[in-house]
């Protein structure tokens, strides 16, 4: 199977060309505070010098700057023009690697390579190109400003990868939908000794319980009411200790199931402290059976039951859901659950880490994860945005990406300083797009209270 | 008779990048490649390397053994084809061996064209073309004392430089008034003769050869105008021809090189061409063009092997764009486009007496055609983005000849990044 790499990631919007990267990467490879010999070259717009760039820091606007830095291509044409067999992608890291004893310093790598990757370095007469320094980059935690990060999410995919898909493939999702994604993941870090319950909802939708008789996954699977999921997993689990087996019992519930009819059953057994790890997949309604709000369903928002235009509902402003969404996760952490965390499918690094406090919890008490996942069709998006919806969620605030033990209470597990505004979520979006100035006014105001609600718990964790 | 589902003849750039694009779309059709090399694949480009001493000849290959184990391909060395016989998808070896095929990819390249100048046949010369080539060349130039260049086109002032490094007198005789004519212009064929002259070699531009004759030296050469020249060592660099021999009567149609469409298609069907033999669409003229250089090799034999297993995600070929980079006495040179400025277009130089630098930019439009420049570096790659996309630069003409580095990769950050 093939691998992922890791890869420097660069945020224009974040970058105000302060060139710490250039001067970093200059110093690592060349002993010299010499930008033209950084392999990172940040580039102003319209500024063609050194100087130029220092003076436009004055007047830096949004993506005023640009970025040529190798991306060790999957198909790098530097590669496959080159004459002397003196590069060559490692198959290990993804790094394109030059090789100073074959190189006859001919140029043509500078001539195939689109993307000003790999440059002649007129001190040392050699051309030189971004190695990643050995996967710790030197430009990125330089940079304060956020812009440079270093994506090791691919270290997952080639760990999980190895490990048994416990999902039969071709699942029937929607085209785009990440929920697949996430079951998978799931179900493969849980591993084998499993039993799985998935109520009614986009999950057994996709087929998890299975079609003409057989199941959809590779484990015991079963398919509760919306009313009673967490009473027969606990149902089960129970039987299973009494038999003297370790299995882990996990549900994958959807909000809907999870946060209205089925609440009762999931308050009961995270009340008894029942020994499970409880996962709910947020869509934000009941999606599988044509889109109808739910208690999750944000503000503001279209379902089919809650329309925009004249005449919807009366003496409403016909313009979507008309309440707040219920926060479902910091219910739970009002149960004092062994572990409540939430999570989302763009910061897959958190959600493994995230998994793995929840697995270990769920075998002395209660344990619960919510992860938020936008909905292709429900939210009408594009199907190829799923994780620029989720990423923009997280960085405007609208959710928050945190955990909760009772020893060690809130934590957040992403800054929640400096969001971005709402709006750049909700124009992500069409189920948004009817918003009035003032509901879009009353929004940010929520995502500002709850972001200060939740802190609050943090602090008081923390002894503030 | 053996059968095969592709076969590829030829082991250079292009028979390479379609082993990968077949490979990448079928990953067990039979797959065999015959090369009249005897050797495993390497480049024609890095032989100067392997004449100066620079590069290591048993480390100059571009694939191994393992490579073809791995990706399931039969390699044949010491395999040429000798004939076609299309209408019945066979290829006829030089042994005799018939093999079938499918689907059949010509990626022969070109030979030395060597001119027909009386007496050539009369004396020994030394061509650049394969490894044994350079083996030769460079055993004989550390002998030679006096020796002679014909033709003043890349390989052969590489191949001077060396001699000149060796050691050796060196004359370079040149036909057009110009070096590296198609290439660089006539100011920057003056900096790379001048670097010539000034370590000592003679270059003659504007002469030609009318005979050659055994000397006890070597060889003697007599010019146009009654001069002699005598040689301990001949390098005739005059020029590549396709080697096309194989197609006699096969029905294949051929110009300079094989006629291909813009998938690499030849006019017979199941047969393909890529690279230097073949003669495709040019990006600067109406009419199809042999483009012999190692970029367009590669892509025209992704493209071929694309086509060839059937990929839907082949796009059409853009043309061929002349591309070149050159090294000479420690400085470089870049050219980029074409360097044919018709009526109406614009063209916009620099250069600076002190550091030898030289920039030429052609638009068309406010479109780049060509950009060339000695000492100054900038990023060929996105250059020829910038041509291929026909990017209108009407507003960033003066800022991209001031600064061709930063600027281009400020566009190339912004456009396709
Ligand atoms: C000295 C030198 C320097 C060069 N420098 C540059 C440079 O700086 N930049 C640049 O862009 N290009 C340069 N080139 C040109 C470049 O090498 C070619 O464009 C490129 O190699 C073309 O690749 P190809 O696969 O089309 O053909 P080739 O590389 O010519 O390979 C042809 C292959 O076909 C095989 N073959 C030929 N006839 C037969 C037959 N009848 N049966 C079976 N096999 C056969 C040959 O053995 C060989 O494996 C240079 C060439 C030379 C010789
Ligand atoms: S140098 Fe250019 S072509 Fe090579 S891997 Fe880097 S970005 Fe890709
Ligand atoms: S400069 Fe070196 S790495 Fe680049 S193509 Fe030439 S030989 Fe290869």
């Amino acid at each position: 199977m093939g691998r992922a790499y890791s890869t420097i990631a660069f945020d224009p919007a974040k970058c105000d060309g302060c060139g710490d990267c250039m001067t970093a990467c200059a110093q690592a490879k060349t002993g010299t505070d010499d930008w033209a010999r950084s392999r990172i070259q940040i580039v102003g717009r319209g500024n063609a010098t050194q100087d130029a760039i220092r003076d436009a820091i004055e007047d830096a606007t949004e993506k005023a700057f640009e970025l040529a830095l190798c991306r060790q291509c999957a198909d790098p044409k530097c590669v496959t023009v080159c004459p002397a067999g003196a590069l060559a992608k490692d198959g290990a890291s993804g790094v394109i690697g030059w090789d100073a004893s074959k190189c006859v310093d001919c140029l043509l790598c500078t001539v195939g390579c689109a993307y000003g990757g790999i440059a002649l370095d007129e001190v040392s007469g050699h051309v030189s190109k971004c190695d990643t320094c050995d996967g710790k980059p030197a430009c990125v935690p330089v940079c304060s400003k956020g812009a440079l990060t270093y994506v090791t999410t691919a270290n997952i995919y080639n760990e999980v990868g190895d490990w048994e898909d416990l999902f039969a493939p071709g699942l029937a999702g929607c085209q785009g939908c990440n929920t697949e994604l996430l079951m998978r993941h799931t179900l493969r870090r849980v591993g084998p000794d499993t039993v799985l319950a998935t109520p009614p909802g986009c999950v057994p939708g996709m087929g998890s319980v299975g079609f003409n008789g057989t199941t959809g996954t590779k484990v015991p699977v079963f398919h509760p009411l919306l009313t009673n999921t967490a009473a027969m997993l606990a149902g089960v689990k129970r039987q299973f200790k009494r038999m003297g087996r370790d299995v882990t019992a996990l549900a994958i519930a959807g909000d809907g199931g999870a946060s209205d009819v089925g609440f009762q059953s999931l308050s009961g057994a995270a009340e008894r402290g029942e020994q499970m790890l409880f996962m709910v997949v947020d869509n934000e309604g009941y999606m599988n059976t044509g889109m109808q709000r739910s208690s999750c369903t944000p503000y503001g928002a279209w379902t089919s039951t809650t329309p925009i235009g004249a005449g919807c509902s009366a003496g409403q402003p016909a313009q979507g859901k008309t309440q707040d969404a219920k926060n479902l996760p910091l219910l739970m952490v009002n149960h004092r659950c062994a572990y409540v965390a939430t999570a989302s499918t763009a910061y897959m690094e958190d959600l493994y880490a995230k998994l793995d406090r929840a697995i270990e919890a769920s075998k002395t008490g209660f344990a619960y994860v919510h992860v938020y996942s936008p909905c292709t069709t429900g939210w009408r998006f594009p199907s190829d945005q799923n994780m620029e919806v989720a990423r923009k969620a997280v960085e405007t605030n609208f959710v928050m990406l945190w955990e909760f033990t009772p020893s060690e209470g809130l934590r957040f597990s992403r800054s929640v300083d400096d969001p971005l505004p709402v709006t750049d979520y909700l124009k992500a979006m069409g189920r948004f797009r009817h918003l009035s100035p003032e509901q879009i006014e009353h929004i940010q105001g929520k995502v500002v209270e709850n972001s200060k609600f939740i802190q609050r718990f943090s602090e008081q964790a923390h002894g503030g | 008779m053996e059968q095969t589902q592709y076969l590829i003849v030829g082991s250079s750039h292009a028979a390479l990048e379609a082993i990968s694009a077949i490979r990448m779309h079928d990953a067990t059709g039979t797959l065999t490649v015959v090369t009249r090399d005897a050797h495993l694949p390497y480049s024609p480009t890095v032989l100067p390397y392997v004449v100066s001493g620079k590069s290591a000849p048993e480390r100059v290959f571009l694939r191994d053994d393992d490579f073809f184990a791995r990706n399931a391909v039969s390699y044949r060395p010491g395999a040429g084809l000798a004939a076609l016989h299309a209408d019945s998808n066979t290829a006829e070896l030089a042994d005799g061996t018939r093999l079938g095929y499918d689907k059949l990819l010509l990626a022969t390249g070109t030979s030395p064209a060597i001119p027909p100048i009386p007496g050539i046949d009369t004396v020994s010369y030394h061509v650049l073309r394969t490894l044994d080539d350079a083996l030769g060349l460079r055993d004989a130039i550390a002998q030679s004392r006096q020796a002679v260049v014909l033709g003043a086109g890349l390989v052969g002032m590489h191949a001077a430089e060396n001699l000149v490094k060796a050691g050796a007198s060196v004359t370079i005789v040149e036909m057009s008034d110009q070096l590296t004519a198609g290439y660089f212009d006539k100011v920057a064929a003056q900096m790379i003769e001048q670097a010539f002259t000034d370590n000592g070699a003679k270059i003659l531009t504007g002469s030609r050869v009318v005979r050659l004759e055994p000397s006890p030296v070597g060889a003697r050469l007599t010019l146009a105008n009654g001069t002699t020249l005598e040689a301990d060592l001949l390098l005739v660099a005059t020029g590549v021809k396709p080697n096309l021999e194989y197609l006699n009567g096969s029905g294949v149609a051929f110009d300079h090189g094989i006629l291909v469409d813009d998938t690499m298609r030849t006019s017979v069907a199941n047969v393909w061409a890529a690279g230097d033999c073949a003669q495709a669409k040019h990006f600067f003229s109406p009419t199809p063009r042999v483009n012999a250089i190692l970029p367009s090799a590669t892509e025209q034999g992704r493209l071929a092997g694309m086509a060839m297993a059937g990929d839907a995600g082949i796009k059409p070929y853009p043309g061929g764009v002349p591309l070149n980079t050159y090294h000479f006495f420690g400085r470089h040179a870049i050219s980029v486009g074409s360097s044919e400025a018709p009526e109406g277009s614009e063209v916009l130089t620099r250069f600076d007496e002190k550091t030898g630098r030289y920039l030429k930019a052609i638009f068309r439009d406010g479109r780049l055609a060509g950009i060339f420049g000695v000492n100054e570096f900038f990023d060929g790659g996105i250059m020829c983005q910038l041509i291929v996309r026909r990017m209108d630069l009407t507003a960033d003409k003066e800022r991209l000849v001031a600064d061709p580095l930063k600027v281009g990769r400020e566009l190339m950050s912004r456009t396709w990044r």
